[in-house]
């Protein structure tokens, strides 16, 4: 891997972390925070791998006790709370979301984006965080399904909306994602 | 890793020929179909080398040719016989490079494990660094700032700091890519200086006239092709004559 | 923002292995989930302070400014528990965040960035089997140190030119204006950090065990 994919990496979970410290509404266990935001960005401007590896990354900077979670949390204790699957989640949805976007690259535009991520970003985090919400906090499916999933739609929703136009103008200004096979230097 | 070719020229020479200094051969670079740098013959062995040019002419790009930043899309680069192509790593032990963004340059939280950063890579062993990195802070006016955050320093600080972390690693050449752009008049002043102070070989690409007096060779490169090769003053002349008439 | 955070001293906090701080770290975090009263949870973040202040002798502002910085968040829990089950629980739920959020300050304001860094990668050493480089892994961790308060600079940066324009763009047209161009430049930065780390050799420990052929390594 190139020094500058490294950077790359290193950059976005620094993007992660840095929308924690934006203000978190908190609706039950699991608060709405602008860092899934992140997650998303890091898959569709990064691509597969790098994302994946950008979101992992900002969990390794939270687990050695970096308080980078909104609201300051850190530590390996959120790795062990009722929302630890959602964070889990996060890199893997990055993935989905980079993978999809590299197959849809020579066209993307706002919709398939904004398609690309809500799948990874909002599919596979629910799919997830739900179930290991229900286990750890002992709650009942509806219960979960609710304070877990249905509460964050409209959120993130709109950031995956955000995530797909940010990402569109990233892609014609500064393309990070190289053409699959005609490899473009992007210097 | 290293990797021979046999029959291509200077690919299969380990050893350095510190006479040779930097040869260019035929070199062109390309980003698509952007010709960025065209045509280009040269051989810098002068101990001080200035680059002028107007901006987008091609001239970071020349500088990131001479230690393998960039590899030309056709010719070759030869440092001291080593080919940035194939010897990237030797050639880049051999040329340090100074960037125009200090604070680009500066990763580490510490000033001193910043100027470490370079000997790290080299395997240089711990108490070795301690005591190189600490000779070069001394030098360069930095060791009170030892333990100092980096990223808290001063603008022209920063510089000099990146400077020294490229001084630490002695290379035998250092190439600057507009290093006081981004400097008020007295730290460009005192970044200056100390370029001129350097024994090593040192090609600076600057849009700062002045820096150049002194210098012994001055190219000024325009849409990609060396334009004038010279000495201070008439190559100077040369490239205001050219921009005047833009 | 919690990153210049190491705070000289000479301590037998500040002397501790990293590792063995991280562990502890880990520990209580494990202690206050296991033992969930408010008596332990009381008495882990007098421990914590007795530490932070009278062990490593930090200034109290260092600890202060991480409790500040998460007052909102514990306010919160506190209300929220106060309304659905008894104020005793939300004592106990915000005493036991505070006192992690105040150890993990203790470790970050003790422990230098890179001793931090060395034990990710020393914990990452096993990962060589799958070609992983734990010194590339703890570069990464370097970079996205540094970024973040770069990252925070440039956005102050970016709303202040906006406003001195005469706008501050919200919603849609943000993203267009404002944090779509800061992403392009933060990307360049990175980019041109990337260049200046491999001009003084990030790249110059060969790939292990990957002979690839000469035509291959042009970038």
């Amino acid at each position: 891997m190139k020094t500058r994919d490294l950077a790359y990496i290193a950059l976005f979970a620094a993007i992660v972390a840095v929308l924690g410290t934006l203000p978190a509404i908190n609706v039950g266990p699991v608060p709405i925070t602008a860092q899934t935001l992140g997650v998303m960005l890091a898959g569709s401007v990064l691509g597969a791998r790098r994302g994946f590896l950008a979101v992992l990354l900002f969990l390794v900077l939270v687990a050695v006790g970096l308080p980078l979670l909104a609201s300051g949390a850190g530590g390996l204790a959120p790795f062990a709370g009722a929302s630890a699957g959602y964070l889990f989640s996060w890199p893997l949805a990055a993935a989905v979301i980079g993978w999809l976007t590299e197959r849809t690259w020579d066209r993307y535009n706002v919709a398939l984006g904004m398609l690309a991520n809500v799948l990874g970003g909002i599919v596979v985090i629910y799919a997830v965080g739900v179930p290991v919400l229900k286990v750890v906090a002992g709650l009942p499916w509806e219960t979960a399904l609710w304070s877990g999933a249905a509460v964050f739609v409209p959120g993130d929703l709109v950031k995956a909306f955000a995530a797909a136009a940010i990402a569109d103008v990233v892609r014609r200004s500064y393309p990070v994602i190289e053409r699959p096979r005609r490899a473009v230097d992007t210097r | 890793m290293r990797f021979r070719r046999p029959g291509a020229v200077g690919t299969d020479v380990d050893v350095a020929d510190p006479t040779r200094g930097i040869e260019l051969r035929g070199v062109g670079q390309r980003y698509g179909d952007r010709v960025v740098l065209d045509g280009i013959d040269l051989t810098l062995s002068e101990q001080r080398v200035g680059v002028i040019g107007a901006n987008g002419s091609g001239k970071s790009t020349f500088a990131r040719l001479l230690n393998g930043l960039v590899v030309p899309s056709e010719g070759q680069v030869l440092v001291d016989g080593l080919d940035t192509r194939t010897q990237v790593r030797a050639v880049r032990r051999r040329v340090g490079f100074v960037f125009q963004d200090p604070d680009a340059q500066i990763v580490h939280p510490t000033v001193a494990e910043d100027v470490a950063y370079g000997l790290e890579n080299q395997g240089v062993p711990a108490e070795e660094r301690a005591v190189r990195v600490a000779e070069v802070l001394a030098r360069h006016g930095l060791a009170g700032h030892a333990d100092h955050p980096a990223h808290l320093l001063s603008g022209g600080q920063k510089q000099l700091l990146a400077i020294a972390g490229v001084l630490v690693m002695r290379p035998a050449r250092i190439v600057f890519d507009e290093p006081t752009t981004l400097l008020d008049l007295v730290n460009a002043r005192r970044i200056a200086d100390l370029v001129v102070g350097l024994e090593q070989q040192v090609v600076v690409v600057t849009h700062q006239l002045d820096l150049l007096d002194g210098f012994d060779r001055v190219l000024v490169i325009d849409r990609g092709r060396v334009v004038e090769d010279a000495a201070p003053g008439p190559a100077v002349q040369a490239y205001r004559a050219l921009m005047a008439d833009r | 923002m919690t990153l210049a955070l190491y705070v000289p001293r000479s301590s037998v906090v500040h002397r501790m292995h990293a590792g063995v701080k991280l562990l502890g770290l880990a520990v209580l975090a494990v202690l206050l989930f296991a033992l969930p009263t408010l008596t332990a949870a009381g008495a882990a973040l007098a421990g914590v302070l007795a530490v932070g202040l009278l062990l490593a002798r930090l200034p109290v502002a260092v600890l202060a400014r991480q409790a500040r910085a998460v007052r909102w968040w514990l306010l919160a829990l506190l209300v929220v528990h106060a309304l659905t089950t008894d104020v005793r629980t939300g004592a106990h739920v915000s005493l036991r965040l505070l006192t992690l959020v105040l150890a993990a300050a203790v470790v970050t304001a003790t422990t230098r960035v890179n001793a931090m860094v060395a034990v990710v990668e020393w914990l990452c050493a096993p990962l060589r089997l799958v070609g992983v480089r734990p010194a590339r892994v703890g570069l990464a961790i370097t970079m996205a140190l540094r970024f973040i308060p770069v990252l925070i600079e440039r956005a102050d940066r970016i709303r202040a030119a906006q406003a001195a324009r005469g706008g501050s763009p919200r919603g849609l047209r943000a993203l267009r204006t404002t944090i779509a161009p800061l992403l392009v430049q933060v990307l360049q930065m990175a980019h041109d950090v990337s260049e200046a780390l491999d001009a003084r050799g990030a790249d110059d420990v060969p790939p292990p065990r990957r002979r690839r052929s000469p035509t291959l390594e042009t970038p």
